[in-house]
């Protein structure tokens, strides 16, 4: 490949080729073998950085201001770190409204007081008109280490839970690009994560926040790693009614849609229905649920099953390539 | 509608389903879901091992309008997008990754000023090409009987607007033609056929009766939940246990026996049948359509001087072709599963949603 | 891809465009292909296209007999238990 195409970008093989041929080969280290979205470091510290590009700024829910600050805040929490500290890069095309720029710190204030962190350090560049698409934000984050996931405690009969409605965020971000002519009432879920803070001393051994390539990348990331298999019911999975009928017009599966404001949890079965109320009882969590659990069977280690409506069974199988570009 | 995803419908058609194969000999019931869009809900439902252990083995057939679009016309599409300035392709989203010598539409580098944008409908390729003047819009649309009118009738718009930026690069294709060639050849033993239900809608009973009464093969019409399918499947058993060859219309809420008289209407005229070549089947004669001589000046072949000529390639090794034909299931390609991958995909029904390869990577997981 | 969805028509023009609504998603819909429909008709909309009328005699016919079906199977059940 001597060119990058933007099928690299979106997550999939060609970008794991890449990270293992480019960036490991290049900047091999402990912490960064791990591949982790969040780097623990000495000194408790938890550091991790994104970037956002999405298309367009504003969209029902929310904007590129408060995802900057939720997606990074959101990496810290379920690494396990209590989100501290954050450094705002942007990059800014020439001739963007003054007032777009104002709306978007305004979001990234209100968001960043709602994650209890603080902005302190950044940086702005501008760029010629065409050299960039309006403004590109990359944020880093700081955290305090609080819990150690833990994948090697998992054990079959271990529950799953997400912790709210999916797809919410993709669906928001294509209402707003007014594309294949749709309307919905749908609004993006993107939010921060700190509630879920509390719940690493209460049984939880491991956590992710669903972004690209949905719930079941998530899950099928982490049957990689556990020696047994991961099963869930797809009657169980909560998704809202303008979720649902927007994906069955399209021919999304709503399995792999992007959020940014949900995780999933994996929790001892002794502690299942205290976690799950606790998340329940938080506005955010409302709509959580217990979708399935870690299994010996069926399926073989490594593989992520559903049980779809018909009671029969299906593989998932990682996603190949983006639905939706730059959705985040 | 609930019945149609209800859990106990489906188990008691399936229970229905176990006690008529019972009675039948020479196991297994070999049915073929002609349309893609079968093959995608038997899988998402995975119905297929259900109905395996049940005596029904189903067969996919060539109604996956990416499976069966040679790789010329994914080529044509590359070449246009990456060697003109100012073009850009609309295409259906999963078009855009099958794999072709020349890369995928997906991989390739578009020239300056040129973009693929993926669409939902082609009335946003007409959309577009209105609010790009300066731009030239090539819709590649592809597609069987059920997208066909709608794809025309955007032609057909763009040509009362006067639009002159708009053109269809097209691979259209018939549905009767290819089962014809199917059940010619013997390749396969076939018990009976699922038709496809929106296809149908379109183009009514009547065309499917040959399969019938030269073939003496039994067909269902029938749409696309579980409880359809399974239903479908229940009167064909009984069909086949009476020995009697029809063709029935278990989707009677949506398609009517003579099916949609005003698409019939644009489709004779605007287009005119042709020869065409299929992946995996060759060529088969009237089986594709393309625009008339008076809506040329909209047909981006003649537009933009593409020379497309199909001719069977595909990467080597790649057996969709046979499994398209019904002839060999997917696992039984060397490259399934070891060279080919979704992740790495060496042909189109691995790539497509609805191909027949995909779908058995993916629910096969007692493999 | 045959992808049909059945949708009810909320809003309908003299020039065939118009909307339909599946289950709070709304799309634009473009209405040439099928004759003589209304607000509230069902649809089946296909790539943005309504290809035909949803008949709805037919519909709760095949619902019903749905229901049916899955009686059946609860009598052999219980036919099986009085027999165990």
């Amino acid at each position: 490949m001597s060119k990058i195409s933007l099928e690299l970008g979106s997550g999939g093989k060609l970008m794991r080729d890449f990270i293992n041929e480019e960036i490991l080969q290049n900047f091999r280290n402990p912490y960064l073998e791990e591949l982790a979205d969040a780097a623990l470091l000495p000194f408790n510290i938890a550091l991790t950085t994104d970037s956002y590009t999405v298309e367009p700024l504003f969209f029902p829910g929310g904007d590129i201001g408060t995802l900057c600050v939720n997606g990074t805040v959101n990496d810290l929490i379920v690494a396990g770190a209590e989100p501290r500290f954050l450094a705002l890069s942007l990059i800014i095309e020439e001739g963007l409204e003054k007032e777009t720029l104002t709306k978007i710190f305004h979001s990234i204030k209100n968001a960043a007081q709602q994650a209890h962190v603080l902005i302190t350090t950044g940086d702005t560049k501008v760029v010629r008109q065409g050299q960039a698409d309006k403004i590109f934000i990359t944020t880093s984050g700081v955290g305090e280490i609080i819990a150690h996931p833990s994948p090697p405690q998992i054990k079959p009969g271990d529950k799953i839970i997400v912790t709210g409605t999916l797809g919410e965020h993709s669906l928001a971000v294509m209402v707003a690009r007014e594309e294949f002519g749709f309307e919905a009432e749908i609004k993006s879920d993107c939010a921060p994560l700190n509630f879920l803070l509390p719940l690493w001393q209460e049984g939880v051994l491991w956590m992710r926040d669903v972004t690209r390539g949905g719930l079941a990348s998530v899950l099928i990331e982490l049957a990689d790693r556990l020696p047994y298999s991961i099963t869930i019911e797809e009657e169980t999975i909560p998704l809202s009614p303008p979720v649902r009928g927007a994906c069955e017009f399209l021919g999304i599966d709503p399995l792999y849609l992007a959020c940014e404001g949900r995780a999933v949890i994996v929790v001892k079965a002794t502690a299942q229905n205290q976690v799950l109320q606790k998340i329940k009882a938080h506005p955010q969590g409302k709509t959580a649920a217990i979708i399935g659990e870690v299994a010996t069977s069926p399926g073989k280690a490594g593989e992520l099953l559903l049980k779809t409506i018909s009671g029969g069974w299906r593989r998932l199988e990682p996603l190949t390539s983006e639905l939706l570009p730059r959705i985040c | 509608m609930n019945e149609l995803r209800n859990r106990q419908v489906i188990s008691s058609l399936l229970e229905i389903i176990a006690h008529k194969t019972a009675t039948l000999p020479n196991l297994p019931i070999r049915i073929m879901e002609v349309c893609g869009t079968h093959t995608m809900s038997i899988h998402r439902h995975g119905l297929r091992p259900l109905l395996e252990e049940r005596g029904i083995e189903m067969l996919s057939g060539p109604g996956c309008p990416v499976c069966i679009t040679p790789d010329a016309y994914h080529e044509a599409a590359i070449k246009l997008v990456s060697t003109n300035s100012n073009i850009i392709l609309a295409t259906f989203g999963d078009m855009t990754r099958v794999p072709t010598r020349v890369g995928s539409l997906q991989t390739a580098i578009p020239a300056a000023g040129s973009q693929v944008k993926i669409v939902y409908s082609p009335i946003e390729s007409l959309n577009l090409a209105k609010a790009h003047p300066e731009q030239e819009v090539v819709f590649f649309g592809v597609g069987f009987e059920t997208t066909i009118p709608s794809i025309a009738l955007c032609v057909k718009k763009a040509k009362e607007e006067r639009l002159s930026n708009y053109s269809l690069l097209s691979a259209l294709w018939i549905i009767p033609p290819p089962l014809r060639a199917i059940v010619s050849s013997q390749d396969t033993k076939i018990d009976a056929f699922l038709y496809p239900g929106h296809v149908s809608a379109i183009i009514g009973e009547a065309p499917y009766q040959f399969l019938a009464d030269e073939f003496n093969i039994p067909g269902a019409i029938t749409g696309f939940e579980p409880a359809d399918i399974l239903l479908a499947i229940s009167s064909l058993l009984d069909l086949i246990k009476k020995g009697r060859a029809e063709v029935i219309n278990e989707y009677r809420r949506v398609v009517a026996p003579q099916g949609n008289p005003q698409a019939l209407q644009i489709m004779a005229e605007m287009l005119v049948e042709k020869d065409a070549f299929w992946r995996g089947l060759g060529y088969i004669p009237q089986s594709g359509l393309k625009l008339k001589d008076n809506y040329q000046e909209y047909d981006a072949e003649i537009k933009f001087s593409l020379e497309i000529s199909p001719e069977e390639t595909h990467l080597p090794g790649c057996r969709c072709g046979e499994v398209l034909r019904g002839k060999i299931s997917p696992s039984s390609c060397p490259l399934f599963g070891q060279a080919c991958t979704p992740a790495s995909p060496q042909g189109p029904c691995m790539v497509s949603f609805e191909g027949a390869c995909l779908a058995f990577y993916k629910y096969d997981y007692q493999n | 891809m045959c992808l049909g969805i059945p949708a009810k028509i909320t809003e309908l023009h003299s020039n065939k465009q118009g909307k339909v609504d599946y289950l709070g998603t709304k799309v634009q819909v473009d209405f040439s292909l099928v004759d003589e429909v209304k607000i509230n008709d069902w649809v089946i909309v296909h790539a943005g296209f309504a290809i035909a009328k949803l008949n709805e005699t037919e519909a709760q016919e095949t619902m019903a007999l749905l229901r049916e079906y899955a009686q059946f199977v609860s009598t052999i059940d219980k036919s099986k238990k009085q027999n165990e």
